[in-house]
C-alpha cells in the first residue's frame, strides 16, 4: 500500500478520461479538443507492449542522437535531449520563418512492470526515437499448463 | 520573427495556394495531412528551408516545383503496430510556398536526415550582387 497522493489520483482520472475519448475518436482526442498535459509534453510517445519487451517510440525530429540521454531507473524511463537551432549565429534579418521549436526537453514515463535496465537499446531513425526495454523474467506473461486429472 | 523581414526582401518565400497549380483543398483531402513546421533562412547565395517530416521513408517524400510554387508533401506510412498507449501517429504532410524570382528553380537540392527535410534553394546568378568597375575616362 502506498501513501495517498492526490496529484497521482488526479492524473489517473485524467488518463482514464483521455482513454475514454481516445476509444471513441482517436483523432479528435489528440488534437485541439481537450488538450491535456500529455498533449503538451515533448516528445510525444507511443508504447507497444509485446510479450517480451516494451517498445517506446518518441516523435522527435532533428535531434543529435549522440547528445540524447536515456536512463532507466526503477522502471522509470527518462529521455533528455536538446533540439538546437539550425543556424545559431544568423542575423535576425536573415530569418524568413522560424516555426520549428528549439530547446532542451525532458520526459519521463513509468513502466508498469520491471524492465531489465542493462539490456535496454535505442535507435534513432527518420526522426523517431525507438527504445526497446526488455521485461524482466518475472514480469513476462507465463503460460500455465492445465493438467488433466 | 518580424513579418516585415519577409516583405522587405525581393526573394521572399510566401506561402500560397494559387489557382493555376494543383492544390489540395482543405475540405477535399482524402487523407489527414499536416502542415509541417518550417524554418526558412538565408545563407550567402541561397535560401534554406527546413521542414520537420518525422517518420517517413525517403521514397514517400516528394518535393516539386511547378509555376513558381514549391510543394512539399509526404505520404503517411502504413502503421500496423498495435499500441497500448498512443499519443501520435505519422500523418501525411503537405505544404506549399510561392518562390520569388531570385530563386534558381533548376538548382534546388533536397536532403532528408533525422526526420528533417532540408532544401537548398540557390539564388539565380542574376540575383547575386555584382560589382561594377568604374573606368577612369
Amino acid at each position: 500500500m502506498s501513501t495517498y497522493d492526490p496529484i497521482r489520483e488526479f492524473n489517473t482520472i485524467r488518463r482514464e478520461f483521455e482513454q475514454l475519448f481516445n476509444a471513441f475518436n482517436p483523432v479528435a482526442a489528440r488534437t485541439a479538443f481537450l488538450p491535456s498535459l500529455s498533449a503538451r509534453a515533448y516528445p510525444s510517445l507511443n508504447i507497444q507492449d509485446t510479450r517480451d519487451d516494451y517498445v517506446v517510440e518518441a516523435l522527435a525530429p532533428g535531434l543529435d542522437a549522440s547528445k540524447l540521454d536515456i536512463t532507466v531507473q526503477n522502471n522509470k524511463l527518462t529521455i533528455r535531449g536538446e533540439k538546437v537551432s539550425p543556424a545559431e549565429n544568423l542575423k535576425p534579418e536573415d530569418w524568413h520563418r522560424n516555426e520549428r521549436a528549439t530547446g532542451r526537453f525532458l520526459r519521463s514515463f513509468n513502466l508498469p512492470t520491471p524492465v531489465d535496465a542493462d539490456r535496454v537499446s535505442a535507435e534513432y531513425k527518420n526522426g523517431i526515437l525507438r527504445i526497446t526495454l526488455p521485461k524482466r523474467e518475472e514480469a513476462k506473461p507465463r503460460q500455465i499448463a492445465v493438467s488433466i486429472a | 520573427m518580424p513579418e516585415t523581414t519577409v516583405q522587405n526582401t525581393n526573394h521572399e518565400v510566401v506561402e500560397s495556394t494559387p489557382q493555376s497549380v494543383a492544390v489540395q483543398e482543405e475540405t477535399r483531402r482524402h487523407e489527414n495531412v499536416v502542415s509541417p513546421a518550417v524554418d526558412i533562412y538565408e545563407v550567402p547565395n541561397a535560401l534554406i528551408v527546413k521542414a520537420d517530416l518525422p517518420g517517413l521513408r525517403t521514397e514517400d517524400i516528394s518535393v516539386n516545383v511547378e509555376q513558381n510554387v514549391l510543394t512539399i508533401s509526404g505520404k503517411s506510412p502504413r502503421q500496423e503496430a498495435e499500441y497500448t498507449y498512443r499519443e501520435f501517429e505519422i500523418p501525411g504532410y503537405y505544404r506549399q510556398f510561392k518562390l520569388g524570382e531570385k530563386i534558381d528553380q533548376n538548382n534546388i537540392q533536397a536532403e532528408y536526415t533525422n526526420g528533417v527535410l532540408t532544401l537548398h534553394l540557390a539564388f539565380a546568378e542574376s540575383a547575386k550582387p555584382r560589382q561594377i568597375k568604374v573606368n577612369v575616362g
